[in-house]
């Protein structure tokens, strides 16, 4: 059943399946086990970069393809949402039109892009992509009539999932019950069903051979696969599940700018969490989502501590103001470039399957 | 190289473009204005390029962290002109130049000294392995853009031209900015130098040479990985004047000033053909003119010609104007 569900890629390790566990029930019960505003809001966040690093990782960790793009598609969604939300009011048909309506539109894109520059080497394309992106972006700031420009767009959703309604009178398990929960458990569901999804995407003999184009292109080729197609395909399928990352995003926000879903610093985010939570495993992106907020959220509380306890030393002090938490994850970032190139979840599967020392083992 | 085997369509490139736009532009005075403006920002787009040509070409080294060095020689060129307020402060040409110039230095030794950091840290590690270079060298250029915050602020820093650099000269109606021709005249120079060691010193030789082989340069007796360690700091400090030039440009700078400049220099890079210098000198010229041209002609459409220079050039060679053989 379990097998079934998880397309046969269990955990394969039994810390993972447990912080795993820990992970899906906290995301869970997270309105009960953290109130506050805040809390939720890093717990809604999680489950939408879960999807988004997850949708990257079938580029990067499959594939081995580099793209600076893909904020983009994740735009395109949230900003799919907003405006449908916008023009035809805040009623659920218009969540679907506005969904379906990024979807077509992230298709074209990425299926342009893909057969534009998909033949071209690795560093050309992930250099065309982070052009594209930047000129998407400042397309989206210039058309101020349509998407509201710097400003961005604030809009209402379904009366169910906005925060206003309030079907109990008294508290729930201590906790007021208002549409922006039951917004969270949409996205919940969501998260979760994409997630499978991607992870029934990659166990598939189609991801087998997006695999087997990562490792080796030449020899993939020369089997007969036509990796110019798995490859297009592959970065189609990641822009759709971007795509609905980002619809995600604007359900939660009821806002969409570009800061929020296109900026460069979005698609730092995503390359951070994708090589801290392990590249080439969706579990990773869940991991690694999971740090990664509770880092942004939390490390920089962390730091002001720190910052206080070492004002003597003005120098030090800087280093580790607040502002400055990027620079520690930055530091986290390149060094598990170099020690944990296959990230959490690489490193703890490796850790089960690596042989004992036959000493040991004959002892 | 004979003068017949010259590869002459993209140098074409330049001056049709620019004979092109002269009919829609319909006075021949702001024409030329435009004309030598976009020169001149595609001569500064150049010298920030041509550290990474360098290093991508020779190296194989794809620097995403480029970015780093550009803000990094803006603002050590802030701290070195602010010291000097009564040099930048005066009139006379020659003592404007004798402030810019040390803060050209400064900020070209400090980048350079930079790089060697960097390139012993990152870079050295993943040679041969492009996937982990963009990654690890994205991680440097997020460090080294805090650090820059940790020591300038976060803020935006003015940085403004010394007084004798200001204003412009008349040609007949075309109003020239002073500092434009000082940005050709140093671009001129840095193409002149990249080109003539290359082409013609034995250190170019052999840094052409560990291109081809390393292995057979490095048993001819010399050591390979000191030229590359050396090509890494040329290119670094390049980037360091590059962004010298960029602040003066801008007249202002902030620690995400890399950043945006190198989606520019990727895309020069990228019709030059990846690595090479000529090819990276006309895609620079030709996204200054186009940009100055559109921004005349057609506001709007300005922030995508860009792009849209690329995609054209890209139909037309779609390994950029001077692809390097074997690449």
């Amino acid at each position: 059943m379990l097998q079934r569900i998880l397309s046969g890629d269990l955990p394969r390790s039994r810390v993972l399946a447990v912080i795993l566990a820990v992970v899906l029930v906290g995301l869970l019960l997270a309105p009960f086990l953290f109130p506050g505003v805040k809390a939720l809001n890093v717990a809604a966040k999680v489950l939408v970069f879960a999807v988004l690093v997850a949708s990257f990782d079938l580029l990067l960790g499959y594939t081995g393809i580099v793209s600076f793009a893909h904020t983009m598609f994740f735009g395109i969604g949230a900003y799919g949402i907003a405006i449908a939300t916008t023009r035809l009011g805040p009623t659920w048909g218009a969540l679907a039109v506005g969904t379906l309506a990024a979807l077509a539109v992230s298709l074209v894109l990425s299926l342009l892009i893909g057969l534009f520059s998909l033949r071209v080497r690795a560093i050309f394309f992930a250099m065309i992509t982070l052009a594209v992106a930047a000129a998407f972006q400042t397309l989206a700031s210039q058309l101020s009539d349509f998407t509201g420009g710097e400003d961005g767009l604030s809009f209402k959703v379904p009366e169910v999932l906005s925060p206003s309604f309030e079907p109990l009178e008294n508290p729930f398990l201590g906790v007021d019950i208002d549409g922006k929960i039951f917004c969270y458990y949409l996205l919940f569901v969501c998260a979760v069903v994409l997630i499978l999804a991607m992870l029934r995407v990659v166990n598939s003999p189609f991801g087998r051979v997006l695999q087997a184009i990562r490792e080796n292109e030449f020899r993939a080729e020369a089997i007969g696969y036509r990796v110019v197609v798995y490859r297009t395909l592959s970065s189609v399928i990641s822009a759709l599940f971007a795509t609905l990352a980002g619809c995600m995003l604007a359900l939660w926000l009821r806002y969409n700018g570009p800061e929020t879903s296109l900026s460069f610093e979005i698609m730092m985010d995503v390359l951070l969490i994708v090589v801290i939570g392990g590249m080439g495993t969706v579990y990773g992106a869940a991991i690694g989502a999971v740090l990664f907020m509770v880092a942004q959220s939390y490390l920089q509380d962390l730091l002001r501590l720190a910052s206080e306890a070492v004002g003597a030393l003005p120098w030090l002090s800087a280093l580790l103001s607040p502002d400055r938490w990027l620079l520690w994850l930055g530091l986290l970032f390149v060094l598990s470039v170099y020690y944990f190139p296959t990230g959490v979840v690489g490193r703890l599967r490796a850790a089960r399957r690596a042989p004992r020392p036959l000493a040991e083992a004959s002892r | 190289m004979k003068l017949g085997d010259l590869d002459w369509k993209p140098l074409a490139l330049v001056p049709l473009l620019a004979l092109g736009v002269l009919p829609l532009i319909a006075s021949p005075s702001t024409w030329l204005t435009l004309t030598v403006a976009g020169l001149a920002m595609g001569m500064i787009i150049f010298i920030i390029a041509s550290g990474l040509t360098l290093i991508f070409g020779l190296m194989d080294v794809l620097n995403f962290g480029h970015g780093v060095f550009i803000a990094l020689g803006a603002f050590v060129a802030t701290s070195v002109l602010g010291l000097m307020g009564d040099w930048t402060g005066s009139g006379e040409l020659w003592r404007n130049l004798l402030a810019v110039l040390p803060a050209m230095v400064v900020a070209m030794l400090v980048a350079g000294a930079v790089g060697i950091a960097f390139e012993r840290f990152l870079v050295r590690p993943v040679y041969g392995d492009h996937l982990k270079q963009i990654l690890i060298t994205m991680g440097g250029m997020i460090i080294g853009e805090e650090l820059i915050k940790v020591i300038w602020g976060p803020q935006q820093i003015p940085l403004p031209l010394p007084m004798g650099m200001r204003g412009s000269i008349l040609i007949g109606d075309a109003a020239i900015e002073k500092y434009r021709l000082v940005a050709v005249v140093v671009g001129l120079v840095v193409f002149a130098a990249l080109v003539w060691v290359l082409a013609r010193t034995k250190v170019g030789l052999l840094i052409r040479a560990g291109v081809q082989d390393g292995e057979m340069v490095e048993a001819l007796g010399y050591r390979i990985r000191r030229l590359f360690v050396g090509v890494f700091v040329a290119g670094s400090a390049l980037a360091g004047l590059g962004g010298v030039m960029w602040g003066l440009y801008q007249q202002s700078v902030v620690p995400q000033m890399g950043n945006e400049v190198t989606i520019l220099i990727f895309i020069v890079l990228i019709i030059g053909g990846l690595g090479s210098t000529s090819g990276a000198l006309i895609g620079a010229l030709l996204v200054g003119l186009m940009a100055n041209y559109t921004g005349f002609l057609l506001p709007k459409v300005a922030l995508f010609s860009n792009i849209a220079l690329m995609v054209a050039i890209l139909l037309w060679r779609p390994r950029g104007v001077y692809p390097l053989t074997e690449r």
